[in-house]
């Protein structure tokens, strides 16, 4: 395959594309994550630092920038350093499959999202997986016992979930006859798979907020168990890059379930719009997730592990077995 | 019946269903639509915090804050006589008065002796109430502030010209009902 010239500027220019789509909507949620939060508290939320507290994430950013990175006595340095790194290359990586619009919305024959991997729902599977290595080998490497719990807390809580939120998604792939995301997105045209695949939606969110460890599956960090968890021995930016990774983490999730049940792209409008209906479902999402982190209290480490093997695994495969029973009948 | 009487005292507890199974599944389902339902209430209903530096929590009008020393409205002669017993009365020993004579040409106050020296050490101050009761002429009384912070213990001896000064901020007094 010979690479032409604009192709290659399109590799260039997506990935730029990609990284400053991060880096504007992860302050953009933390601030609504912490506005909504107060308001779901009958408080106000951050106020103080500029308009309506929108400089708060920023203020944030800067504290953390300014602390020091220590490591621990018992710490592994250079594991220490890469565990962070991990974590949030893994997930923005996973952005890159996305999709935003089908090739040729807004001109041109290029498609409005990083890669249309063949392999889509496995490519965002294997980058999930890893991307617990981050956690695993940050709390291992911390040498703190805290983060030592953390860091088997989310071994174990991948490993529950992941089998789950991997055949939720099957039942989507079966009825799309394809595993590309784009595909998939693209096969919404005339019903969105939240309909047909309900019962897989409801699977693929509670495995996602497990997946993405946030309220009620926050127990890798569970803050009044185990301190912070995982990142308990982490300062400044090696932090932040967790948090980050956390959210970007979130917006993955949503965005793989809007494109996945929620028909991605496709709405009222001309095709151009798309980027704008995939923006708005994905940050339905968002708001979901933070609702639901108001809501709800955290798991205890038994419910979290039966729920997972004995009811969300069970009911996964069977919506899987009954999607397939429906597709060969029709 | 059970022939010891606090045995028939004892109350059945009502317990909700055994957790687990179908139905466990069920209800924790619908437990957690009645959870977002009761934030996003939260949500329509708006906040209920005070922005405090803009906006004061006001006090009921017996509350006991900032002390005020008195004068005569009709002759500006103040009010205390320097009796001490305000310093008697306090438990906390936080008052100092020192008396002096009241001459012709020095009037202070209307009795025979005043207040040379009048402070309070609010550091100490525990805000009982027992100086207001104690004094003879209502001279002291306690205000309603109780924005009291400063950045040094020896700012916070209240001198006389202080407490006779009105406060310099008014906190909002609780309308009748609230």
């Amino acid at each position: 395959m010979v690479i032409g010239l604009e192709s290659t500027i399109w590799l260039i220019v997506k990935p730029i594309v990609i990284f400053a789509f991060v880096l504007g909507i992860v302050p953009i949620i933390l601030w609504i994550e912490r506005k909504l939060l107060g308001r779901f508290q009958s408080r106000l939320g951050p106020n103080r630092v500029g308009f309506r507290g929108l400089m708060q994430p920023a203020a944030d950013v800067l504290k953390l920038l300014s602390k020091e990175a220590s490591t621990p006595e018992t710490a592994v340095p250079w594991m220490m350093a890469i565990a962070p790194v991990i974590s949030i290359v893994t997930a923005v990586a996973t952005l890159a499959i996305i999709p935003w619009g089908p090739v040729g919305a807004w001109g041109g024959d290029v498609g409005l999202y990083g890669i249309d991997v063949s392999i889509g729902v496995l490519y965002f599977f294997a980058f999930g997986s890893l991307a617990f290595y981050g956690l695993m080998l940050g709390g291992w490497a911390s040498g703190s016992k805290y983060s030592f719990l953390g860091a088997m807390r989310s071994a174990a809580q991948l490993i529950s979930y992941e089998v789950a939120l991997g055949l939720s998604l099957l039942g989507v792939a079966m009825t799309a006859g394809s595993i590309s995301i784009v595909d998939i997105v693209a096969s919404q045209d005339n019903i969105w798979y939240v309909v047909p695949q309900f019962v897989g939606f409801c699977i693929f969110l509670v495995a996602g907020f497990a997946e993405t460890s946030r309220a009620p599956f926050d127990l890798p960090e569970a803050d009044a168990e185990i301190v912070s968890g995982y990142n308990t021995e982490f300062g400044g930016m090696r932090f932040g890059s967790f948090f980050m990774a956390e959210y970007i983490e979130v917006v993955i999730i949503s965005g793989i379930a809007a494109a996945c049940f929620l028909g991605g792209w496709h709405g009222p409008g001309p095709e151009a719009l798309g980027p704008l209906w995939m923006f708005l479902k994905l940050m339905l999402g968002v708001l979901f997730f933070i609702w639901i982190r108001a809501s709800l209290p955290r798991l205890r480490y038994d419910q979290l592990m039966s729920f997972g093997w004995k009811i969300l695994l069970p009911l996964a495969t069977l919506n899987v077995l009954a999607t397939a029973i429906v597709l060969v009948v029709t | 019946m059970s022939p010891f009487a606090w045995e028939n005292d004892v109350v059945e507890v009502e317990r909700g269903p055994e957790p687990g199974g179908l139905g466990g599944a069920y209800r924790a389902f619908g437990e957690t639509l009645r959870g977002l339902r009761t934030t996003l209430g939260r949500v329509v209903e708006g906040h209920h915090t005070i922005q405090y530096p803009e906006e004061k929590t006001p006090v009921y009008p017996r509350f006991r804050g900032r002390h005020k020393l008195h004068r005569f409205e009709d002759t500006g002669l103040e009010k205390c006589v320097g009796c001490s017993l305000c310093a008697a009365a306090c438990p906390a020993k936080c008052i100092r008065v020192v008396a002096a004579e009241n001459t012709p040409e020095n009037q202070v106050s209307a009795g025979e002796r005043y207040a040379a020296v009048y402070e309070i050490n609010m550091t100490r101050c525990i805000f009982c109430g027992y100086c207001e009761l104690a004094c003879p002429f209502d001279a002291i009384t306690m205000g309603n502030d109780y924005e009291l912070a400063d950045y040094s213990r020896s700012d916070l001896i209240f001198t006389k010209e202080m407490l006779l000064a009105e406060p310099p901020e008014h906190t909002p007094l609780r309308r009748a009902g609230e």
